[in-house]
């Protein structure tokens, strides 16, 4: 029997108010592009946010326009699927920086031109801001939960945290509650790649072809981080692309290398150079500690939560090596040391970072039970 | 109250106050907990070694962390619990004696259950067979239990005194009879106490 298909509802909101920025900067007429799926039942009580990671956006189910491939999570989002758009309205905004219809460093300034590098930088919370926003002009005081993976469970924290009377629980997978030296250097390559290609202009590539090499190149350094060594291994090994012998020349000889090469360039295809440079930036600034110091001011994450009555769910992988175990696992000890009731699970999945988008079922599992 | 709670967590169950906040160690696929939160109104918390486990008390609604009792328990704050209970795993950690300060620096009681050592089918296998006992209780052999501080009534109410903690309550079990404290020491399988300090 063929799967119902869910249609999904794209709207854009522009904000009412203007919204303050962390950086003291205040941003006009805001866009937040969102979809939804499921029905907002009568007093509004069954809304579920998704945060999207770094390079998705809000089509969480639908068909995506650019790539015409499915949503990034349709495997989970969906009539009788583990979060259940039967039961949950299921809502996901593009971010405050995204380049997929909420407004970014392509979107037009008051004077009529891209604000390219003139858009001011962003953080976790500022792309929270717009969100709750979001849910103000859709009247939902209260979510059953905010869902996110990687930098989606970034905001989510950073929701949780700011905005604890705006959810009763938050779910957060394969994330960390500030970004590691580690992290931070691989974004680092990441930008000088696209800033070092001459086609970036210092942002001002208009509409027409912008550094693309530059942008694959830091899909690609990224793609990396993304996966397990085993994972690599076991996909790619040393297999050759295509031909019986090396090359002895510098073409993708190896798969893993074609492989790569692919990801990036189709990566340029959807995504915007500058809304990667200001993304990678606001994750690069997150600290939950520091966004949230608490009344003793002291920059300890437990004082982000204290006297949070969110209900909190840790997910990481094994095999994750960007934003490993530990990390979900010190932001669980924080919470405990608040007194908040706090689920915390360590899976195990072959696929590094990637695993929370693949096909585990424990984690299905854990979602599900966790939702309710 | 689920028909399938081990004796020894009926007991437990039996002994927590209504609306207790609880701390179970080592609380397996969470059937004590869930128990107390059904029947109990209490507000229970778990930590277990085992991620399939785990995976199984989020999905039942329970809050419950990843980790070990050797290690993890320094991460809550003093007294945040009425009760910590370790059931069935005090033989399993690395130091019982400070496993023990710690659930008693967590919890203001704790509720420590173990299987006993020196029941007399314990006794006689040693004793007769000259060999270490699979039992019922124990059914692993000494090669792989992950059994590897074997404690008795005796050896445990010694190991109270000498720490100064205060005994609370004692409870003892030969399958889901009781049996009286002074022929625990041969005939208890499972022995259950109350703590405080």
């Amino acid at each position: 029997m063929p799967e119902p298909v869910l249609q999904p509802v794209n709207d854009t909101l522009v904000l009412p108010a203007p919204l303050p920025l962390d950086g003291g900067q205040v941003l006009e007429n805001v866009a937040v592009a969102y979809e939804t799926s499921g029905t907002l039942n009568s007093d509004k009580s069954n809304a579920v946010l998704l945060f999207h990671a770094l390079t998705m956006d809000q089509h969480v189910v639908g068909t995506h326009p650019k790539t015409g491939k499915p949503g990034w999570w349709a495997k989970s989002v969906g009539p009788g699927k583990v979060i259940d758009t039967d039961h949950f309205f299921v809502i996901c905004a593009n971010v405050l920086g995204g380049c997929m219809g909420s407004t970014g460093p392509a979107s037009i300034a008051p004077d009529g031109q891209p604000y390219a590098m003139r858009f001011p930088v962003i953080t976790i919370r500022d792309m929270v801001r717009a969100q709750v926003a979001l849910l103000d002009a859709l009247g939902i005081e209260q979510l059953h939960a905010v869902i996110g993976g990687s930098m989606g469970g970034m905001q989510a924290l950073s929701f949780a945290a700011n905005w604890p009377a705006r959810t009763r629980a938050a779910l957060v997978i394969a994330s960390t509650a500030r970004h590691s030296a580690q992290n931070i250097a691989f974004h680092e390559v990441g930008r000088q790649a696209i800033m070092a290609d001459p086609k970036w202009k210092g942002g001002d590539y208009g509409s027409g072809k912008g550094p693309e090499n530059g942008l694959a190149v830091a899909r690609m350094a990224a793609h990396i981080t993304y996966l397990s060594e085993e994972g690599m291994h076991e996909k790619f090994g040393r297999k050759l692309q295509d031909r019986a012998e090396k090359t002895f020349g510098f073409d993708a000889d190896f798969q893993v290398e074609s492989y790569l090469r692919h990801q990036g360039l189709s990566f340029t295809d959807r995504f915007d150079a500058n809304s990667y440079l200001y993304i990678t930036r606001a994750m690069d600034y997150f600290d939950l500690a520091e966004e949230v110091p608490g009344e003793d001011g002291g920059g300890k994450l437990a004082s982000a939560f204290a006297g949070s009555e969110v209900r909190f769910c840790l997910i990481s992988f094994d095999t994750d090596w960007l934003y490993p175990t530990s990390e979900s696992r010190g932001i669980a000890h924080a919470l405990n040391a608040a007194g908040a009731p706090v689920s915390f699970v360590e899976l195990s999945a072959p696929f590094g970072h990637d695993s929370f988008l693949l096909d585990v079922p424990a984690q299905d599992r854990v979602i599900a039970g966790f939702l309710g | 109250m689920s028909v399938a709670l081990r004796p020894d967590l009926a007991l437990i169950a039996a002994h927590v106050g209504p609306g207790a906040r609880v701390l179970d160690v080592g609380c397996g696929d969470g059937a004590l907990m869930a128990v107390l939160r059904d029947t109990r109104a209490a507000d229970a918390r778990g930590l277990e070694l085992d991620q399939h486990n785990v995976a199984e008390c989020v999905a039942r609604g329970l809050s419950v962390i990843q980790g070990d009792a050797d290690a993890d328990l320094a991460y809550y704050p003093d007294a945040s619990f009425d009760y910590a209970i370790l059931s069935q795993t005090l033989q399993t950690t690395k130091r019982p004696d400070l496993v023990l300060g710690e659930l008693l620096r967590v919890g203001r009681k704790a509720f420590v259950s173990f299987p006993n050592f020196a029941h007399w089918r314990v006794r006689a296998s040693l004793l007769w067979g000259g060999r270490m006992p699979v039992t019922r209780l124990l059914p692993v052999a000494w090669y792989e239990t992950p059994n590897i501080h074997h404690v008795t009534v005796r050896d445990f109410r010694a190991l109270v005194a000498d720490q100064g903690y205060k005994l609370e309550g004692e409870w003892f079990l030969s399958g889901d009879h009781a049996i009286s404290p002074a022929a625990a020491a041969w005939r208890a399988e499972h022995a259950v106490f109350l703590l405080s300090r």
